[in-house]
């Protein structure tokens, strides 16, 4: 069996082709769904892609998370199927508190796209179950917003239960304890501020996004195999 | 009634009386302003045109030339792209945020007129020096404005180039070149069918844009009013996202006729244009327009600015899917006129005729200037002046200036500042000779790069053109691609004065006998006249874009060495005089004087033919430019982290900074450098091989330096200018 | 009937504010000494209607809660004409 998965699409999202063809690539049967239905299509994996969702005007994701799609993405997280936010996606759920934490303005107050490394804290998780715990991912970010805060209290339950998933080796942005990627309690929804759909190619300067992705995939068609 | 109107808006009287020659009788008020914005230098290219007929446009592969949207060239069997470059200086001079932003967002709509998936942007940008606070406030808002626009809308921009010289401190030039991808269909701004329907799609219209008319307004005219009428013109990059999108969809469905963007001239350019082309007429209804604010003269909609709209014309059988589709888009769209056979564009308010003009009038019979030309006298001293090539104290200082300078370091504060990697396309990116673009689900690339020494045109306007196109067509040969076709945007002083008007066709002929002999066509393009202040004209700056097919993904070249023990070879011939205009002439002799180098375009051409036959034996290559070879070997070095050791016959200063053009730093596997020299034997292509790669120096000739060093100087250069204080940097050079 | 309601929303204290530092330390370079502290929120401002003053600030307090204003990182102010 193939992995379905759905990506949704807001007004001003400019990723969505771009995680199509890395899934399709892999093997998986990604389709689009668009933000303004109700449902969701029977789909194992849901992505938030990255762009500008609603301009990102008041504040990045504050609008998309009132999308009428979102409802139907909180129920798949809730039966315990798979949710990805990507960059603008990771802002969406932390807005729409499907992720701890907000996403500010980068220390340097400048867009920054540029290759990052990211070292992989927690490998037991179906987003990095194919890396291992220290392992170093190579995989670009490309954002305005991407410095991550949490408060302390919430910071210290996070470290307790393994939640932080992907830290900056060189923080680029200021995100608090470097965090790069963050799950939600019970590792069904996961939230990076890098774009692993463009390092999934040799050509293109990284394969390592590949190992988030097929980590996902793996984790649904062995569930399915069982 | 208009004494003197006419001259507020920017009409002369003889073009006032042609106006009313051709209405026979006074133009309205409405008219007036139509014709004030058809008939201007920026729509009309009434100083250019008769220059500009004399480019070639024609080549089996060009599909669309100029006078359209933008020029379309098919790069693979079934395979057509779109291309252009626009400028947007005095706007962007005036307020450098929106003024580079709503350049964007012109450009991109350009390539969306034409049925173009928008993929790929490129900034050439050029300012005063970095010392004027004023230059770096310019040069944070522009780049600022574009990274907020490009990135919001989702297009990459894959390249560009920052250039700083004292001329362009009070005019700086923000040009933005576009390329798309032509998906479903090849559309075309005509207004064709009578009975069709006008359909103008997008942001509401307010008063952007209307300086100068504001004559116009009402007696009661007051400071409250002024508030009302902004100037500078607003972008909002989630409509034109989803303004893409709409006419993607639109277009791909074929629910359209035809379709334009609006840019200068505001609604009246399309109607008019459309119409002229198609030969039919337009009946408009100005309030039909879904507008931003209260109270608008039926003027001010004609010529107002406002941006994120485009014109459709649609089939009255097609308009419901049409609105359905901008609906679900979140966009405005309404039906403002109809189309008629009348040839003539008739506007109405409240039922009340407020302009009835041929559409020929405002689109083709603009007039036409042969404007006076010539040969400015202070040439003849600049060219006999000293050329700057005097021997430095010290060669390693002097290479530290030149690596360091603005013109020549990393500019990577910039372009991280772009996304430069949606839609997975981006085979190389920015700090290449030029970009490589696969197009989206193809195995099909093409390469696209800005050239615009004005320097060179400033010493020698034909020479300098010439050198412009040559850049241009060997950077793209670098990368492993064809040249096939320019774009130009074509940026000088005041046409008026007869010195600027002959650089200008000096400048036209250059380009025209370089493209020729490269076989590279003009598509299409801008001028941008007007680019002086208080009597000080910018450089004659072409800017050249030049587009080229890569024959397969396997000969996509970069210029960074890729091993140690490579061997490397220098293709062309240094001339040890070619220091005129030089970066090392004005960096470390505070000099531009003396003739430009000099080029031999047959041997360039030879040199472009010889890269493409030894792809194969290529492992990187990068053509010498600005700084001369001392800078390319340091770049191919930084780009690969491997040292070179290099050694260049000459007089030292002479063999690392001359800009001899048509030369190209090639290395090769040490198994593969016979066959290459013999090839280049054969095809009499000059040949030296200069050293080999490895270590971690970086040695040419006599200098030599340590590659963190070296990279510490490149790329901190331009960080470190930008957030340092004017006091700070003065008391550094004293 | 029509109230305008004027929310000012600013970062919490305690929250990192990079563009305040940045224009605190613009100040200067421009002649004015003596500024200790800048932070940058936004100002929104909203026609209402309602039978109260109360009533319209109490929905617009809600609006703020619920979109308005991120209660991890801001706070905000709600004042009614």
């Amino acid at each position: 069996m193939t992995a379905r998965i759905g990506i949704v699409v807001f007004p001003g999202s400019n990723c969505e082709q771009d995680v199509f063809r890395a899934t399709r690539d892999l093997g998986a049967e990604p389709q689009m769904v668009w933000h303004g239905d109700r449902e969701l299509p029977d789909v194992d994996i849901v992505v938030l892609p990255g762009g500008f969702a609603h301009g990102d005007y008041l504040r990045t994701g504050a609008l998309a998370r009132f999308s009428p799609i979102m409802d139907a993405v909180r129920e798949h997280s809730q039966q315990g199927r798979l949710t990805i936010g990507i960059c603008n996606g990771f802002q969406v759920l932390c807005e729409a508190g499907l992720l701890p934490g907000a996403l500010r303005k980068n220390a340097g107050l400048k867009f920054l796209c540029k290759w990052v490394e990211l070292q992989v804290e927690n490998a037991e998780t179906p987003f990095t179950s194919r890396a291992e715990r220290g392992q170093i991912l190579r995989i670009p970010i490309n954002h305005f917003e991407g410095n991550w805060y949490c408060e302390p209290a919430e910071l210290e339950r996070l470290r307790a239960n393994r939640q932080i998933v992907l830290r900056y080796v060189d923080n680029p942005n200021g995100s608090l304890e470097a965090v790069a990627g963050i799950a939600n309690d019970d590792f069904t929804v996961f939230g990076l501020m890098p774009h692993p759909e463009r390092a999934c190619e040799a050509l293109l300067g990284s394969e390592d996004g590949i190992t988030i992705f097929n980590s996902m995939i793996d984790h649904v068609t062995s569930k399915a195999a069982v | 009634m208009q004494a003197a109107l006419h001259r507020d808006l920017g009409l002369t009287d003889d073009e006032f009386d042609q106006i009313c020659a051709r209405l026979g009788r006074d133009p309205s008020y409405t008219e007036l302003a139509m014709f004030s914005v058809m008939w201007s230098e920026h729509c009309s290219y009434k100083s250019s045109r008769v220059h500009l007929k004399s480019l070639p446009t024609d080549a089996p592969y060009v599909l669309v030339g100029p006078g359209e949207g933008a020029g379309i060239i098919e790069v693979a069997p079934g395979v057509a792209v779109a291309w252009k470059i626009e400028s947007h200086n005095h706007p962007s001079f005036v307020e450098p945020f929106n003024g580079a932003a709503t350049g964007v967002g012109g450009i991109v709509r350009d390539i969306l007129s034409m049925g173009a998936r928008p993929i790929a942007l490129m900034d050439p940008l050029r300012f005063g020096t970095l010392d004027d606070a004023r230059t770096r406030y310019l040069v944070d808002g522009v780049v600022h404005g574009i990274s907020s626009y490009g990135n919001s809308i989702g297009v990459p921009t894959v390249g560009g180039e920052a250039v700083f010289e004292e001329c362009y401190e009070e005019n700086p030039l923000v040009n933005v070149a576009c390329l798309g991808v032509i998906q479903d269909r090849l559309m075309h701004g005509r207004a064709e069918g009578s009975g069709n329907l006008a359909v103008l799609i997008g942001s509401s219209t307010g008063r952007d844009g209307i300086g100068g008319a504001s004559v116009l307004a009402s007696a009661e005219f007051d400071e409250a009013s002024s508030e009302k009428r902004p100037s500078v013109q607003v972008g909002d990059p989630f409509s034109e996202k989803l303004l893409i999108e709409a006419c993607l969809e639109l277009i791909g469905r074929d629910l359209l006729v035809g379709i334009q963007d609006l840019g200068a001239g505001g609604i009246s350019c399309p109607t008019s244009e459309m119409t002229s082309k198609a030969g039919t007429g337009m009946k408009v209804d100005i309030d039909a327009v879904h507008r931003r604010e209260p109270g608008m003269e039926p003027f001010e909609v004609m010529i107002s600015e406002s941006q994120e709209r485009m014109l459709a014309i649609v089939d009255p059988q097609s308009l419901d899917a049409v609105l359905e589709v901008c609906r679900r888009w979140e966009l405005e769209a309404r039906v403002i006129g109809e189309i008629t056979t009348t040839g003539r564009v008739e506007v109405t308010s409240e039922g009340i005729a407020v302009a009835d003009v041929p559409a020929d009038a405002l689109a083709e019979e603009g007039p036409v200037y042969e404007r006076r030309a010539r040969r400015p006298q202070w040439l003849d001293d600049l060219r006999a002046a000293d050329r700057g090539d005097a021997a430095p104290p010290d060669l390693l200082d002097a290479f530290r200036a030149v690596i360091s300078s603005p013109n020549i370091c990393s500019k990577r504060w910039i372009w991280e500042q772009y996304d430069h990697m949606i839609f997975l396309g981006t085979l190389i990116g920015p700090g290449g000779d030029a970009a490589v673009i696969r197009l989206p689900d193809t195995e099909v690339a093409v390469a696209i790069t800005t050239d615009g020494p004005g320097r060179y045109c400033y010493l020698n306007p034909y020479e300098g053109a010439r050198l412009a196109v040559a850049e241009a067509a060997l950077n793209v040969a670098c990368v492993g691609a064809k040249p096939l076709a320019i774009t130009n945007c074509l940026n000088f002083g005041n046409p008026e004065k007869p010195g600027v008007m002959w650089q200008f066709t000096e400048v036209v002929r250059g380009i025209g006998d370089a493209c020729r002999v490269l076989g590279t066509p003009v598509t299409g393009g801008n001028v941008s006249f007007y680019n002086e202040t208080k009597g000080r004209a910018i450089y004659p700056t072409p800017v050249i874009g030049m587009l080229g097919s890569v024959r397969d993904l396997g000969s996509v070249r970069g210029l960074g060495f890729v091993g140690a023990g490579d061997e490397v070879i220098l293709l062309g011939v240094t001339d040890p005089d070619d220091l005129g205009g030089s970066e090392y002439a004005k960096v470390v002799n505070s000099t531009v004087g003396g003739a430009p180098p000099r080029l031999d375009l047959d041997a360039l051409r030879d040199l472009i033919a010889f890269l493409g036959e030894t792809n194969h034996l290529l492992r990187s290559a990068h053509d010498v430019g600005a700084g001369g070879l001392c800078v390319t070997l340091a770049e191919s070095a930084l780009a690969g982290g491997i040292g070179v050791g290099a050694s260049v016959p000459g007089e030292p200063h002479r063999a690392l900074f001359s800009e001899s053009p048509g030369r190209v730093v090639v290395s090769c596997a040490p198994e593969d450098i016979d066959e290459l020299l013999q090839r280049a034997r054969t095809s009499g292509i000059s040949a030296t091989s200069l050293g080999s790669t490895g270590g971690d120096r970086v040695e040419c000739g006599e200098m030599s330096v340590a590659l963190e060093q070296l990279r510490g100087w490149y790329e901190d250069a331009l960080p470190d200018t930008l957030s340092s204080s004017i006091e700070e940097r003065n008391g550094r050079r004293s | 009937m029509s109230y305008v309601a004027s929310v000012n929303v600013m970062l919490k204290e305690g929250i990192a504010d990079p563009q305040g530092l940045t224009i605190q330390r613009a100040l200067p370079a421009l002649g004015f000494e003596g500024v200790a502290e800048v932070r940058v929120g936004k100002r929104i401002v909203l026609k209402v209607d309602a039978s109260t003053a109360d009533e319209a600030r109490e929905q617009v307090e809600q609006m703020c809660q619920r979109l308005l204003s991120n209660p991890v990182i801001e706070s905000f102010e709600v004042v009614v004409q």
